[in-house]
Formats: C-alpha cells, sequence, structure tokens
C-alpha cells in the first residue's frame, strides 16, 4: 500500500498541529492542493446548515443541543456522541466516544455513544475522504470534491463503511476528536461570556469549565444552549499524548453491562403489535429460479397465514417462527439450477488452475525483472501450489429484518453496516423513494463483512414482502439459509515462485493468484526483494464473493507467509532469522517481528513433537506478527498450545478492547485454518448449519493468547481485522516444524482426513 | 394446548404447538429475547437455559417436555434485589462480550459448570464450554470463570 500523504490522515495522535491562523488553518485538512476550492472537509460540513438543521431536529429533545449532527449536551451534562459507524461487537462506539470526549473533557460517566440515526444529515464524510484516499491514492482529487459528494462515492463502493478498520482511524480521528475539542472552545468562550472573565483564565476537567481564580465553575449543560449558537472553529488545537485523561486508557465498554443480562435487543429480538414472523427458502443453487411452488401443504399448518414467491425464493409468514418454519419445512418449492448444475468446489480449482495456466492475467503489479532473475544460472528456484476455500462468515445472529409498510412508507429495523444504502437498497426494490424508507438500525450479533446492504438480499426480500402483508413482518433467516446462502471469503489459489541468490537472499518472487477480486496493494508486501511479481487471474463462480474479516489478507497472508517458510526451510535457515534479513533495518515490521519472536521464546527448547510457527502480515494500517505452539493429536487434527501476538497499530485507543480484537482475530484465523470451508456440489453450498460448518471452540482455542501493542506512535491502523490474517500461517508453519509436513491447502481437518 | 411451567420463578401458562421448542416459546410468547436463537440444532449453545437446574439447549427440547418444570433464563440469573450473579459481574470485570449474541448462553453454561463443580479445572472448563463464540472471546469466558470461582492467580495466566 502506497504511503499516503493526505495530511489529515496522516496527522499524528500524539502531535497536535501548530497553531496556525484561521485562513491556513483550513489547510491542515485538506492537501497542499491546487485543485482545492474553499473549504475542507470540516468547512464543508460545518456550513451544511440545512443539515445541521435537520440533524436537531432528529435528535434535540427539551434543551438538549445538538452540535453539528455530531454531538449532544442535555441540561444534566450527559453528553450523546453520534457514531456514524455501526459497532456489532468490535468496540468502536466506546472507543469513538473516548475520543471525542477525551477533547471535550467531558466526564466520561456522562458519555453516552449513540447510533447516528440513519439520515444524511449524519452521514460519514472523514470516512468517506479517508477510504477514498487510501483506496485511490489519489487524495488530491479527493480532497477537492465537496464532503457529500465524498460521502455518497463512499456509499457506492462496496466494502467501505465501518469496514476496513475504518471506524477509529477515518472517523475517530478526524472528526470526533475534532468536534470535542471545537465544542470545548465554544463553552469555554460561552462561559467566559458569563463570567465576564477572558477565556485565557478557563479550564475544562469533568464536563466543567473552572475559573480558578474565582473559584466558579458552570456545568456544560447550563452552557450548551449558549455554546450551540456560536460558530465553531474548525481548527482547534487537539491535545497532545501526554494530556489525555481517555484516549488509550482501558475504559470498559459502554455496551458490555446489556450483554450479560439479556436486555440488548438485537435485530432478532424486535417486538412489534401485530407483527408476524416470516421465514425463507431461496434457490439452493445461486443463480436459479423459482420454477414453481404447490403452497397448500404449508396454509394448513397451524398459524401459517400466506406464502408469497419471490424470483428466486420462497417466503411464508405466521404467527410464529415455528410455524413459519413448519410450514416452509411442508413445501416441495422447485428451483432451477441457473445453469450452475456443473459447478463444483473441485471444478472451481481446475478452472482456476486453467486460467492461471493460460497466461493472461487480469492485473499485474511489482518491481525488477522478476524472468531474468528465474532465469540466473545456478539459482535456486521453487515453486508451491497454495488453495483455499470459501469460508462463511457465521456471525453469530442469523439475519433478521423487520419491515412495516403502510401509507406508501417503508420502516425497517434490524442490524446492517450502512444505514443510508439499507435506505436505498429497499427503497428500489420496493419501488419507492428513499425518502419514504426509515430504517432503524439494531444491535448486530457479529457482521464480519456479511452486513454490507450490497450484497444483502434480505433488504430486497422484506421490502417486497412487506408490501405483501398490513402488519410489520420480521424475516428470519434460518441458520440453514444463513450458511447456503452467504457472501464467501472466496475460493482461491495462487502459485508462488521464489529464486534464492548465491547470497541466501531471495532474489525474485511471484504470486499468480486466482480469485473473483483483485487483491492488489491490499496485502502489502513487505519483504526487501530485488525483483517481484504479483498477477491477477479473475475468476467468478455463480457465488457471490463477499469481504470476510481482513478482507483479501487471509489467503495473500497465508500464501506468502507459508511460502516465505518455505523458502527459509530452503536455505536451510530459521524461519524468523530469514525474515529478519528480507525486512529493513530499524522498521517497524522488524520491531514488530523480533518483539514477538523474544516474547514467545523462540530458539528455546521444546517438549517432543510440539512446533513453533511465525507469520508476519501488514493489513488495514497494521502491522501484526504471530507465533503458534502446536502439536498434532492421534486423529491427525492440529492441536493448538500457544499464541502470542504483537501489534503495531500506531496507538491503541482502547487497549482493552483492542487485545480482545487481535486474540477474536487470532482465534478466527485458527478457527479457518483447521475446519472451516464451504464447498460447492452441482452448483450448490454441501454444509448447512453448526454440524458441518467447523468453528472452533473453547477446548481448541489456546488457552493463552500474548498480545502485546507497540506504541510506534504511526499512524493509526485497524485492529478489528489486522489480528486475523497471520495466524493461519503461523499455524501451518508450527505443524510443519512439528511434523515435516508441508500444508498448501486449507482447512487442515480436511486435509489430515484425506 | 396451554403448557404450564415455571419460568425464573413465575407461573407461566404458554399456547402453543406442543412441538415448539422451548426457545421459540421462551422468545416469541414470553418475550424474554435474552435467549437467542443460533442454530436450532443443539450445535452453538447460544440458546442454552437451565431445566430443573440441568443446562438445556432450548432450541432442541419441545415445550411438552417442560411442562410442570423450571426454568431459569439469562433474565432469572440476577438475584431478587436485581444484582447481579457472581459470574454477570465476572464476565463484565474480564470485559468478555464483544459482539455479545453467544454470550446469554456461554453465561448460562458457566453458572451450569460451577453450580456442579464448585470450582472447574482446565479441563472441566474445556469440556463443559462447549458453545460456540464466533467473535472468539474464549480465553476471557475462561478468565471470568476461574475469577468468579476465587482462581484469579490462575485467571491471570490468560492474559487475553
Ligand atoms: S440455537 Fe440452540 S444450540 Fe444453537
Ligand atoms: S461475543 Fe460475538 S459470538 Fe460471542
Amino acid at each position: 500500500m502506497a504511503d499516503n500523504p493526505t495530511p489529515h490522515l496522516d496527522m499524528p495522535i500524539e502531535a497536535a498541529p501548530p497553531k496556525k491562523k484561521k485562513g491556513m488553518v483550513r489547510r491542515a485538512f485538506l492537501v497542499g492542493s491546487a485543485l482545492l476550492v474553499g473549504g475542507g472537509v470540516f468547512g464543508v460540513y460545518w456550513s451544511d446548515s440545512s443539515a445541521r438543521a435537520r440533524a436537531k431536529t432528529l435528535t434535540e429533545t427539551g434543551n438538549d443541543r445538538n452540535f453539528l449532527g455530531w454531538m449532544k449536551i442535555a441540561e444534566d451534562d450527559t453528553v450523546t456522541v453520534y457514531s456514524p459507524h455501526i459497532d456489532f461487537g468490535q468496540g468502536s462506539h466506546t472507543a469513538l466516544g473516548q475520543m471525542l470526549a477525551d477533547e471535550l473533557d467531558a466526564d466520561w460517566s456522562k458519555v453516552r455513544v449513540e447510533q447516528a440515526p440513519a439520515d444524511t444529515a449524519f452521514a460519514n464524510t472523514p470516512l468517506g475522504k479517508g477510504f477514498l484516499a487510501e483506496m485511490s491514492g489519489a487524495p488530491g482529487v479527493i480532497n477537492a470534491l465537496p464532503g457529500a459528494l465524498i460521502a455518497m462515492i463512499a456509499r457506492s463502493l462496496p466494502l467501505q463503511i465501518t469496514g476496513g478498520s475504518s471506524a477509529v482511524r477515518y472517523t475517530g480521528q478526524v472528526g470526533m476528536r475534532t468536534v470535542g475539542a471545537a465544542v470545548r472552545l465554544a463553552l469555554i468562550e460561552e462561559a467566559a461570556d458569563r463570567l465576564g472573565v477572558p477565556t485565557s483564565e478557563l479550564t475544562t476537567a469533568d464536563s466543567k469549565v473552572i475559573h480558578a481564580k474565582s473559584g466558579k465553575a458552570l456545568r456544560y449543560g447550563e452552557l450548551a444552549a449558549g455554546a450551540a449558537e456560536r460558530s465553531l472553529s474548525s481548527d482547534p488545537v487537539l491535545k497532545t499524548r501526554d494530556q489525555f485523561t481517555l484516549i488509550g486508557k482501558p475504559v470498559p465498554r459502554l455496551d458490555i453491562p446489556a450483554k450479560v443480562d439479556g436486555s440488548a435487543v438485537y435485530g432478532i429480538d424486535l417486538v412489534l403489535p401485530e407483527m408476524r414472523v416470516a421465514t425463507i427458502a431461496a434457490a439452493p443453487v445461486r443463480g436459479g429460479k423459482l420454477l414453481s411452488v404447490d403452497e397448500k401443504p404449508a396454509l394448513a399448518v397451524t398459524g401459517l397465514e400466506k406464502v408469497i414467491k419471490l424470483d428466486d425464493a420462497v417466503i411464508v409468514v405466521a404467527k410464529r417462527y415455528w410455524q413459519a418454519q413448519k410450514g416452509l419445512k411442508a413445501l416441495s418449492p422447485q428451483f432451477s439450477d441457473g445453469g450452475h448444475g456443473n459447478v463444483s468446489s473441485a471444478s472451481i480449482y481446475s478452472a482456476q488452475e486453467a486460467l492461471r495456466k493460460a497466461g493472461k492475467p487480469e492485473n499485474e503489479g511489482g518491481e525488477g525483472d522478476v524472468d531474468a532473475a528465474f532465469g540466473v544460472a545456478g539459482a535456486k528456484t521453487l515453486t508451491a501450489e497454495y488453495r483455499v476455500p470459501f469460508l462463511h462468515h457465521a456471525m453469530m445472529e442469523p439475519f433478521a429484518l423487520t419491515g412495516h409498510y403502510a401509507q406508501g412508507k417503508l420502516t425497517l429495523w434490524g442490524g446492517l453496516q450502512d444505514p443510508l444504502s439499507t435506505r436505498a437498497r429497499a427503497a428500489k426494490a420496493a419501488g419507492i423513494a428513499m425518502d419514504d424508507v426509515v430504517f432503524n438500525p439494531m444491535i448486530m450479533g457479529g457482521g464480519f463483512g456479511r452486513r454490507f446492504p450490497d450484497m444483502t438480499e434480505i433488504i430486497d426480500q422484506v421490502a417486497l414482502l412487506a408490501k405483501q402483508v398490513p402488519y410489520p413482518v420480521k424475516l428470519i433467516w434460518s441458520r440453514e439459509e444463513e450458511v447456503r446462502h452467504g457472501t464467501y471469503r472466496p475460493q482461491s489459489s495462487a502459485q508462488l515462485k521464489a529464486t534464492l541468490g548465491q547470497d541466501g537472499r531471495i532474489s525474485a518472487w511471484r504470486t499468480d493468484y486466482v480469485q473473483s477480486g483483485d487483491a492488489e496493494g491490499e496485502t502489502s508486501f513487505i519483504y526487501a526483494i530485488p525483483a517481484t511479481s504479483r498477477r491477477h487471474f479473475s475468476y467468478q463462480s455463480n457465488q457471490m464473493d463477499g469481504p470476510w474479516r481482513s478482507v483479501n489478507s487471509t489467503q495473500i497472508g497465508f500464501c506468502n507467509e507459508s511460502f516465505i517458510d518455505e523458502l527459509a526451510h530452503s536455505a536451510g535457515e530459521d524461519p524468523y532469522q530469514f525474515r529478519r534479513k528480507h525486512l529493513p533495518a530499524g522498521s517497524r515490521h522488524l520491531k514488530v517481528l523480533d518483539t514477538v519472536a523474544q516474547r514467545a521464546g523462540w530458539g528455546s527448547p521444546l517438549p517432543e513433537g510440539v512446533g513453533r510457527g511465525i507469520a508476519i502480515v501488514e493489513s488495514f494500517g497494521t502491522i501484526v506478527a504471530e507465533v503458534i505452539e502446536a502439536s498434532v493429536r492421534e486423529d491427525g487434527s492440529p492441536k493448538v498450545l500457544k499464541a502470542w501476538a504483537v501489534v503495531d497499530c500506531g496507538t491503541t485507543v482502547n487497549p482493552l478492547n483492542a487485545e480482545a480484537q487481535i486474540a477474536g482475530g487470532l482465534i478466527m484465523g485458527l478457527s479457518s485454518a483447521i475446519g472451516e470451508a464451504i464447498t460447492l456440489d452441482k452448483g450448490a453450498v454441501v454444509q448447512s448449519n453448526f454440524n458441518d460448518y467447523n468453528i472452533l471452540k473453547l477446548a481448541d482455542a489456546p488457552p493463552m493468547i500474548d498480545v502485546h501493542f507497540l506504541e510506534s506512535g504511526a499512524k493509526i491502523g485497524g485492529i478489528g481485522e489486522p489480528g486475523v490474517p497471520p495466524a493461519s500461517p503461523a499455524l501451518a508453519n508450527a505443524l510443519f516444524a512439528a511434523t515435516g509436513k508441508r500444508i498448501r491447502t486449507l482447512p487442515i481437518l480436511t486435509q489430515a482426513k484425506a | 394446548m396451554a403448557i404450564e411451567f415455571k419460568v425464573n420463578g413465575r407461573d407461566v401458562s404458554v399456547e402453543a404447538d406442543a412441538d415448539t421448542p422451548l426457545l421459540w416459546a421462551l422468545r416469541e410468547d414470553l418475550q424474554l429475547t435474552g435467549t437467542k436463537f443460533g442454530c436450532g440444532i443443539a450445535a452453538c449453545g447460544a440458546c442454552s437455559v437451565h431445566v430443573d437446574g440441568q443446562i438445556t439447549r432450548s432450541c432442541s427440547v419441545p415445550i411438552s417436555e417442560i411442562a410442570g418444570r423450571s426454568v431459569t433464563t439469562i433474565e432469572g440469573l440476577k438475584g431478587s434485589d436485581g444484582a447481579l450473579h457472581t459470574v454477570q459481574r465476572a464476565w463484565i470485570e474480564a470485559q468478555v462480550p464483544q459482539c455479545g449474541y453467544c454470550q446469554s448462553g456461554q453465561i448460562m453454561a458457566a453458572v451450569a459448570l460451577i453450580e456442579a463443580t464448585g470450582s472447574p479445572s482446565d479441563a472441566q472448563i474445556d469440556e463443559a464450554m462447549t458453545n460456540i463464540c464466533r467473535c472468539g472471546t474464549y480465553p476471557r469466558i475462561r478468565k471470568a470463570i476461574l475469577a468468579a470461582t476465587g482462581q484469579a492467580a490462575a485467571a491471570l495466566q490468560g492474559d487475553a
């Protein structure tokens, strides 16, 4: 990934931008770009008075005062922070609240974080900018666009909103901190006028403006109404690291108490008066259509009210879920296979191999002359092929979305990743205007990349269903439906080829990979190698491939970090030392690698049959190295004994939560490597539920995971995703160390049985 | 048909087909939605409750088998004064939940384990805690169980 020159993204968290005169400061948020015309992201956003007015009407009650659609202060000092991101368990709401409240000097016990209403007044402009700049590498152009347009463009990208570990990196760093600091200044100005003292004599703490000289203090709640009338600075001085009171502190997550007593209400839990429950069976082969269905057997089931035919699915509506399930099971719908009846996992791998051998890549990247290096006489060349299957997200809460259509308006309730796109998609499906769709976001039981509206057919299904029934209706996908109609991590394969020069270093490396989407630039190739080549061959099966926690970094990380292990062994070197010598001296990568090796006691003797593996992957701006100790049981299954992770994400906003995200990601990576696979037969998914889609359980997870953060102060990286990719290669490398058997096809369990 | 049983100490009567799983009677008829649906085939544990003190996957027990018995759900774990159960407190202390969807079931399983064993060993935790957590909160689940049973020193070893 090219380093990003956009100043607002690079703004290091510990360093406040130098105080400048007004006119200059705006530019701190912009690029020093000639394309720039007038205000920057905040300039535009600040001045959008219609959006601000709308944000106020949507959230202000009584004497509450909303600031810019980002936060609200109530008379009793309660501060409500509106997060434009959905929190599906990654803790971003708490982290975003910490960032705003720290700059505001708010009393944390009175801070709430709420989901911003699904309204354009709460559009997530900083995120749009951040992502577009990083993805496109053209920040100059991006920054010349009006904020609202950027928000719209961001929303049309398939995987950006609350994705790519973006919440804290962009919204928090760019948005939350600046808003908190600006509102704090307005509160100080208001207090100065009221007390008749200069602002320089005032300080803030615990949601109060304090005048030490006179011993007077005014509460934020008292000042809010006046402060809200003032114009806000777009360039407030941000705190330095030593001034933080909340950022970097292990603050308990705000959402946790409701998640231990059963009171948290998820999308699937919604109950409305007169509500009906529906469930669905879609064509088993993706791309197939509903040919016919005899409704009668279902209608004979108690409580069953209606059978609805969609183009590619049949839905039954009942008073209760169980009745709907019974009704659905009574049906024998006939579906076509859409011409995909010959597709199987094996046929996909063969097609991918043929495509690769045909040698016409869709896209190429790299540097140097790989072919010349491969041709050098006496050079030692290694080639290996790797394969990874489709993976299911398996969010624990199956899809559930409630819709109510009345008087030309559709209201929706549920957990989806991007509220605005949800409205747009529902409007399109229902054939109504977006303004006639209201979406109420709810808590989500996991997501991992599955809940992007672009890939979420349940929105269309509910839009169509709701129009056919006069009451609210909740559509619940059974787990079977969920497993069989996923937007999977793509099944992909790759051939890796590399040459070792006389000096024992890698002189050239080529990765030819075949999958649906291009992964160029998604996983940084971190090693210093004179000639590299990455060639993408595009293959699309009948499945809908989607982003799966850490997106392409899982499969690319697995291939790269396994193959470099192969090269190390081939060179007769220790895999840690071999990686070391290909990493630039003084680099963050080297520090991460050295730290994990040291913490894991790399090189110390291990018990008989136990192997140690190492891997390092950079993704979403964060560098993670992991070490796994593992052995093999008698039945051939791997037993993971211990795990270490060392992380450089620049700065951790909430270490307690960051640790949980990395450990959870590591476990998800191990789970996928050991047992997970979606396979196809006759075009349809073979697996159906958790009995045949194997997710790692507690007994198989490492009882101890040592997670350590290096606070490098570099640009903030993500923490939700980067823990995943190093886990599978570290495990495969550990198993190689234990057994001498190289794993090149995942999952490991299928290989063990084969 | 009306089926009578006790939930969280309260007498209830549910009008539903005899084959309705207890899970759906709890969620839809009694509106106790803290008990979650994850798989419907007794494979994930999200729906775990106690039936006469025994850990039970409620998605796979028809209510006809529950008649006359006593069910405890996550909503019934708090004391009569509203105070959280020791295990719930340990869960907050260890900051276990991520998405939280599996956690009602995890907590019910942990309470049953602790009631049966007093202070469970690591091996007993491995054996009893078979509920799926997709967010990967397992190390903290283990830590919370050890902490809740006064094995704090052991709990400290698991760092994550
Ligand atoms: S829902 Fe009962 S075990 Fe999964
Ligand atoms: S906390 Fe999300 S599934 Fe366990």
